[in-house]
């Protein structure tokens, strides 16, 4: 049977595997609550951009997917594996979460490379350690990577020679190296200065552009536009409107989400 | 120079000191000085990373007798404690020894004596690495539990390399106590460097010349552990880059 005929003949429903499913997500800090029941659904390939103001819940959610925070309610569901909860949110499992963490490969907004370690130690450091990956196969791989992201030669600095742009990147090669099934950013270009932003959202660019599954927490909402298929829009913890960017950000429906795009034009 | 050495009725000073007679017992009692130090150091060593975990990551009962122990051990004068931990110490072994029928147990001077200093030590290295592990990032243990590390993993691979730099100077200062509490020691009769020298001393009434010798001793120990520190905290600073600025 032709595939690519099945594919075009139920273009409505999604047949591509599911890579992230989160379900009536909600986290307190204390009384004050950041999520409000969030539904979230990114399948292999998406590139999911979330957007919204300061303080609207948008790392509190990226860290509840892979657990750095924890969850009061709801369901996360990672590769079609539901990761098991108890009744207050915490992991039942903790195997369970670290398994599922190497699959997801986390990219901080201050980077948070490991200092004491070069860049070399650094991409192959959850390869050898956590995957259990043979040391020269993982030190052959750390060089391919780091040469993508444009920082061959730079194999024994340590981080803290480097500039922003420099660590981001080799933290994107750190992500990479795992081989991850999806792939969270958190404010990538946030911390960096302006002349350095683009050579860090090129990177990003070739990796969704290679059909890697990813979650970005941007402000460069012309860089989300270009690059994401799907555009998240959060608001005091809640969606408040989602869709493909030509829609969200060409005919935004609320007014709270034109408010914000127009204060970050 | 010899005039001088005689002034100072210092001129069988030389013959006193030599290795087959008494210098040779301040020797050992050197020897015996830094087993007990590098013993009491370790030991503390342990007892302080323990601590320190236990008090940033234990719970309540956890946190509540670790308080007790290094405010405890903090606020009481060593020598005091070194009574208090030999003679307690070696009365239980005593009576456990009695209770299982066995006769009065011989306790090792220097075992003893380690566990009294590393009991000690073990109080302020647990702040020393408290405050160490506190300085360290969050976001690199973060990154390290991101990335599925399971929490003794995060600790032997991120957490202590990454406190190591704010480690070091403390822990170097508790090592030159420990040289120098071994002095201490000498109370219980075990035969340290001090207790060695007076010794010598009283024996030959040559107390300027023992005396200086074994001051003379203690500053090679300090001199020799400043210079090993400075290559461990460089090393532990590895990647930091120097404050004289001048990256590499
Ligand atoms: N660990 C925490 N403890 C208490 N409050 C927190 C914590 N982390 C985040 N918050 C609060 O949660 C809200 C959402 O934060 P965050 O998810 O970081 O927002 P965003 O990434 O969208 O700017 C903010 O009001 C923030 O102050
Ligand atoms: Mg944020």
């Amino acid at each position: 049977m032709d595939t690519a005929a099945a594919a075009a003949s139920a273009p409505e429903a999604d047949t591509r595997r599911e890579a992230i499913r989160v379900e009536d997500l909600h986290k307190s800090f204390g009384n004050l609550e950041v999520l409000k029941g969030v539904d979230l659904t990114a399948h292999q390939g998406d590139v999911v951009a979330i957007i919204g103001g300061s303080g609207s819940g948008k790392s509190t959610m990226l860290r509840c997917i892979n657990f750095l925070e924890t969850p009061s309610s709801g369901k996360i569901v990672i590769g079609g594996e539901e990761v098991a909860m108890r009744s207050d949110g915490s992991p039942a499992n903790q195997k369970q979460i670290e398994r599922i963490r190497t699959k997801l490969a986390m990219v901080f907004q201050q980077f948070n490379l490991w200092t004491h370690r070069t860049l070399l130690e650094n991409v192959i450091e959850v390869p050898v350690h956590v995957l259990k990956v043979p040391k020269a196969e993982a030190v052959a791989r750390a060089h391919e990577l780091l040469n993508r992201v444009g920082l061959g030669g730079k194999e024994g600095t340590y981080p803290a020679y480097l500039s922003g742009g420099q660590q981001q990147r080799a933290a994107i090669a750190r992500a990479l190296a795992v081989d991850p099934s999806a792939m969270l950013f958190d404010e990538p270009t946030s911390a960096l200065d302006p002349e350095l932003v683009g050579e860090v959202l090129t990177v990003i660019r070739d990796l969704a552009a290679e059909g890697r599954t990813m979650l970005l927490v941007t402000h460069e909402m012309k860089f989300a536009r270009e690059v994401a298929n799907h555009v998240v829009y959060l608001y005091q913890g809640r969606i408040e409107e989602q869709g493909p960017p030509a829609e969200v950000f060409g005919n935004p429906q609320s007014d709270r989400l034109k408010q914000f795009l127009s204060s970050v034009a | 120079m010899t005039g001088l050495l005689e002034l100072l009725g210092l001129g069988a000073s030389a013959e006193l000191l030599s290795l087959s007679g008494w210098g040779g017992n301040l020797l050992r009692g050197l020897a015996n000085s830094l087993q007990i130090a590098f013993g009491a150091f370790g030991l503390g060593l342990v007892i302080g990373l323990f601590g320190a975990y236990g008090k940033l990551y234990g719970g309540k009962v956890t946190r509540d007798l670790l308080a007790i122990y290094t405010t405890v051990i903090r606020a009481v004068p060593e020598l005091v404690l070194i009574l208090i931990l030999y003679y307690v110490g070696s009365d239980i072994i005593n009576k456990i020894s009695a209770a299982m029928g066995g006769g009065r147990v011989e306790i090792n001077g220097v075992a003893a004596g380690i566990w009294v200093l590393g009991v000690v030590q073990g109080a302020y290295a647990t702040e020393v690495l408290r405050g160490a592990i506190k300085a360290v990032p969050t976001g690199q243990i973060e990154a390290a539990k991101s990335y599925g590390m399971p929490a003794f993993m995060i600790m032997r691979r991120v957490t202590i390399p990454a406190m190591m730099s704010f480690a070091v100077p403390g822990l170097a200062n508790l090592w030159l106590i420990a040289t120098k509490d071994t002095a201490l020691l000498a109370v219980v009769g075990f035969n340290e460097l001090t207790l060695e020298t007076r010794q010598a001393a009283s024996s030959t009434r040559a107390y300027f010349t023992f005396f200086l010798a074994a001051g003379f001793l203690y500053l090679m120990v300090t001199l020799c552990s400043g210079a090993v520190f400075a290559r461990v905290e460089k090393w532990a600073r590895r990647g930091q880059p120097s404050l004289k600025g001048g990256a590499r």
